[in-house]
Formats: C-alpha cells, structure tokens, sequence
C-alpha cells in the first residue's frame, strides 16, 4: 500500500538569520525535496526612486548611497552619476575617472568580502567570517581616510569626485594590495580544504546557462553558468576601457562556481586597483558644475557592473534641476527570479547554500 | 582551595562590628563571600549578558555585524546575537523599517521573553531618517510600535556608537529596579 504523501508549505521569512535582510521565502516542499521556492519581497520597500524625483541631482547622490544596494554605495554612485553626467554632457577629468575606477574596485572587495564572511557564516564557517571583516575594516579605514564615511560615502559628485585623495593614500593602498592575495589564499584554505563545505556547495544548486540567459541572471551568479558578460568589458565606463583585466568564468553553475567566480573577481579588482594607482593621471579632481545643475530635457540609461552585476539607471529629465522620473535596474532583482530556478530539485537544507550564492541585498531588491 | 578573605586592605579603618563580621565570615565552609542586594545581583548578571536577536533591516544591520566581528568584539560586553526572539532580550532594531514590516517587527518583539529592552540604533529607526521623512512607506520612528530604552544617532552609526549604546543601556539595567513590570504598575 502506498504511503499517503501532500506537499508542505515552509515559510521562511522574513526574520531569518541566513536571509540578510528581509526576504521572505514561500518554499513548497515534497518531503524534503524542494518543489517551489516563491520570494516574496516588499519587506524594505523604500520609495526611493519616487523621492528622487523631489530632490535636486546633487542631493539625489546621498539617496543613491542608502536607497540602492547598501553594501556598494559608490557603485550606486556611479551608475546615478553616469546617467547625470551623460544627459547634461558634463566633463568629468581624467583624474577623477580614475580615482572613481580605483575607488569601485576596492568597493568590489569590500562587497565580496561581506558576502563570503556571511555565507562562511551561513555554512558554519565562522572563522572565515571574522578574517573577511578583519580585511574589510582596513578597506573602511582606507575609504575612510579618503572620503569620511565608513558606508555611505557620497564621494562621487556630478563632474568628478568631491575631494583629492591625501597625501600618502596610494601607499596604504598599494600595501593592501601587497598582501591581499595571501588572505585570499587563506580564506581559500579555510573554505576549499574543508570537506563538509565542499560537500555543502559542490553541485548544489545548478543554473544551467540557458535558464541563467532566460531567467535574466548578471553579474558572478551568470558568469559561473558561462555567461562571460561584464559590462565593464562590454560597454566600458570611466577608465575601464584602459586598464587590463580578466573576466572569470565557470561552465558548472552551482554554488562552488560562484564562489570561485567571486574569489577570482576579486584578485582580478586588486590587479585593476594596482593599474589605477600607476596610472593615476595629475589636475582637477571635478569640474566646475552649478550645485543646482539642471539638464536638457531628454532620457537616458547607463549601465554599470555592481559587484552584484548588471546595475542600470534610466533617467528622465524635464529640462528641471530634479528629475522627472528615476528607474533603477537592480541586479539583485534580476538573480532573485533565477533563484526558484536555481532551488528547484535540491534538498531543504540546500536553501542556506544556495541563497547565499545569489547574493542578494533586499534594499537593492526592493528599493 | 578557596583564597582566605582580603583583611589587610585597610586594617585601621575598619570598625569593631565589620571586624567582628568577618570573623563570622571566615568561618563559612567557602571561605569568601561578597554581599550584596538580590536586585543589585539579578541587574548585574542581567547587564552583563545581554543577548540580542539576530535581526538586521537595512544598512545598519551591517554596521552591527562589524561590531560583533573581531575588530569591535562586542562579545567583550557578553553581547552574543540569537537566531530565536525566544532566547533574546534585547532588540537592536537596526535600519529602516517599513509599514509592510512593522506588525512583523512588533511580533517579534512580543515574542522575546521578559524583561526585554530595544535599541533604536540609526537615525530612520529612531525617527524616520534623515532622508525617509517625507515618503510614504516607512514607519518614521520604531517607537511608534514598540517601547525603545536607547536611541543611537547617525547614518548609520559607527561600531563605537553601537557600543556606547549598549553600556548606557547597561546603566540603565544596573540602575533599575528588579521587577520591571511591577515598577511600571507603581509608576
């Protein structure tokens, strides 16, 4: 006789410990096998594409820091600014494009460090945890000393960045850069030479490259299922069509491939930051722009690389000093519909895994 | 072996009847003995180890995980993050909180066992924000829904400031009474 088996609705959410942030997820399980994993989202809905549009370019910059992504602040600058600076034709110096290069890259480590401590966390790997933000804080103390904020920074301003870096700055960074590597390697030891991480991410959670494409998966989540697309290479922005850099890819698709993905985003960040440094050019770090600056009427997108991926500002201008209507194309957004398609299948103690692959910011969700 | 009571500290100040107290309490099978009020004991043990619930909503969230990562260490305040409202008494509410999050903010804060304490840590928790004034779907101020015993300004605040927080809030459960509820009732 037949065992009488019905489907089980697990809510998780939105006070998880292992969703960083509030998501909610609606996960329908066939005894522990995940059948439908459904995110509901909205928990940290902040308007701010509508506040936007009641407050001046200049003072959208600091909306931008906290609105968007939070843990990537200057990306979110950038890609606001882009769309700013591209609808009003404003100059940005040579040496400003470099320092916001130099400056999004080392924001890329800080990013990925935050997210491989956490998801270390997640699996039971504390240690790794505590070594990611013992780096992490001397990239705040270095993002500190050139910008004064620890998170929100509002460095980038419309024509340039809002000051010169000090004196002796390139060198603090340089020595980061020197011995970086070496705590890659040790967080690589901790995690790759640990058999029940590996048993816990290798195969798991699988999105195949056809379902990445279709589900509109960016950033690391699509690169490791063979997706070599960065918009830093294919549609470059400040100096990134000048400095030399690989683009990582993995063909597997699971968990183990985007972690690898990421740890080798981030070797390749201190190779561009080491570029930016030799190269960085001398003069004016800003040009000369009203603080009320209005722009011709007009419409523009500009798309960036966030560490999340694809981050894409569409901006309407009425010819105002504010805009008439702001839209943000958030990559978290885009990786959190891959992710049913990336749970489909696996056991319920996979969710931690692979939820902690996607790497999602519920701010940059929800918005 | 239990080291014999401290008697040479002051020896010339001390009166006959502390003198005469002492000897009594030399004679006690453990040797040393601290008095002390129950009240005074309870609200030590109490402030020493608080335990907050894991729960983080925005930026600030990030803020208090560098605090309780090596650098800022706040496990030196006995500050040891739950993952259940169950084993938690104290609330940091960290970021901003939406009106679609608020019933579950408060849900959890009735879940905590008492006596419970919150701290509004950043500026949208405590009022809104500098910046969510003026929109239309975040709660502006977490006091709106449940009790906040200490505010920490900033956007977002520094580890530091999260600490500072946390040793007023340690004042504040040292200087207390025992029974929380029964004071409120009196007051």
């Amino acid at each position: 006789m037949a065992l009488r088996t019905e489907e089980l609705m697990l809510n998780m959410g939105p006070q998880h410990p292992s969703t960083h942030g509030v998501l909610r997820l609606l996960i329908t399980l066939d005894g522990e096998n995940i059948v439908d994993a459904r995110p509901y989202i909205g928990y940290l809905h902040s308007s701010v594409e509508k506040m936007m549009e009641q407050r001046t370019y200049l003072q959208n910059v600091a909306l931008a820091d906290r609105g968007l992504d939070y843990l990537t602040a200057l990306a979110n600058e950038e890609a606001y600014l882009l769309a700013v600076e591209r609808l009003g034709g404003i100059e940005v110096p040579p040496r400003a494009r470099w320092i916001r290069t130099l400056m999004l890259e080392l924001q890329r480590i800080s990013s990925h460090l935050v997210w491989l401590g956490t998801w270390g966390n997640d699996l039971g790997a504390t240690t790794v945890f505590l070594y990611c933000f013992r780096e992490r804080e001397r990239l705040l103390d270095l993002f500190e000393q050139a910008t004064g904020g620890r998170l929100h920074y509002v460095y980038f301003r419309p024509g340039g960045v809002s000051q010169d870096l000090p004196a002796g700055w390139t060198d603090r960074v340089l020595a980061f850069c020197d011995e970086f590597p070496g705590h890659l390697q040790e967080y690589s030891d901790l995690l790759t030479g640990n058999p029940i991480f590996l048993a816990r991410v290798h195969g798991v959670g699988v999105l195949p490259k056809d379902a990445a494409i279709g589900m509109g998966a960016c950033g690391p989540v699509a690169r490791a299922s063979g997706v070599g697309f960065d918009v830093r290479k294919a549609f470059p922005y400040e100096a990134y069509g000048e400095v030399e850099f690989d683009v990582p890819t993995q063909d597997a698709g699971d968990c183990f491939a985007r972690y690898l993905v990421r740890m080798e985003e981030m070797r390749q960040s201190v190779r561009i930051v080491r570029q930016a440094i030799e190269r960085l050019p001398d003069g004016e770090v800003r040009s000369k722009v009203p603080v009320a600056v209005k722009l011709p009427r007009g419409e523009t997108y500009t798309r960036t690389e966030s560490p999340r991926g694809d981050l894409g500002v569409y901006l309407v201008s009425e010819g105002a000093d504010r805009p008439y209507r702001l839209k943000v194309r958030a990559p978290s957004f885009a990786n959190l519909y891959a992710l049913s398609e990336m749970m489909r299948g696996w056991k319920v103690a996979d969710v931690i895994a692979i939820l902690g692959t996607a790497d999602i910011v519920l701010s940059d969700v929800d918005r | 072996m239990v080291a014999p009571l401290q008697r040479d500290i002051v020896p010339s100040a001390r009166p006959a009847s502390v003198e005469k107290a002492i000897e009594v309490l030399d004679r006690l099978p453990v040797g040393s003995v601290v008095l002390t009020k129950v009240e005074t004991l309870l609200n030590w043990s109490r402030a020493a180890s608080l335990w907050p619930l894991g729960f983080g909503l925005a930026c600030c969230a990030i803020e208090m995980m560098a605090a309780f990562a090596g650098r800022f260490d706040l496990d030196r305040m006995g500050v040891i993050p739950r993952a259940t409202p169950r084993q938690a008494d104290l609330m940091i509410v960290a970021g901003r909180c939406t009106i679609k999050m608020a019933p579950i903010t408060r849900r959890l804060w009735e879940q905590m066992p008492e006596p419970k304490y919150v701290i509004s840590m950043g500026s949208c928790a405590t009022c809104g924000g500098p910046f969510y004034h003026d929109n239309y779907s975040i709660l502006k101020g977490i006091d709106q829904i449940i009790p906040v015993d200490v505010y920490i300004p900033g956007c977002p605040p520094r580890p530091e400031a999260l600490i500072e927080g946390i040793l007023k809030l340690q004042e504040k459960i040292k200087a207390g009474p025992f029974l929380r509820r029964d004071a409120a009732v009196k007051a």
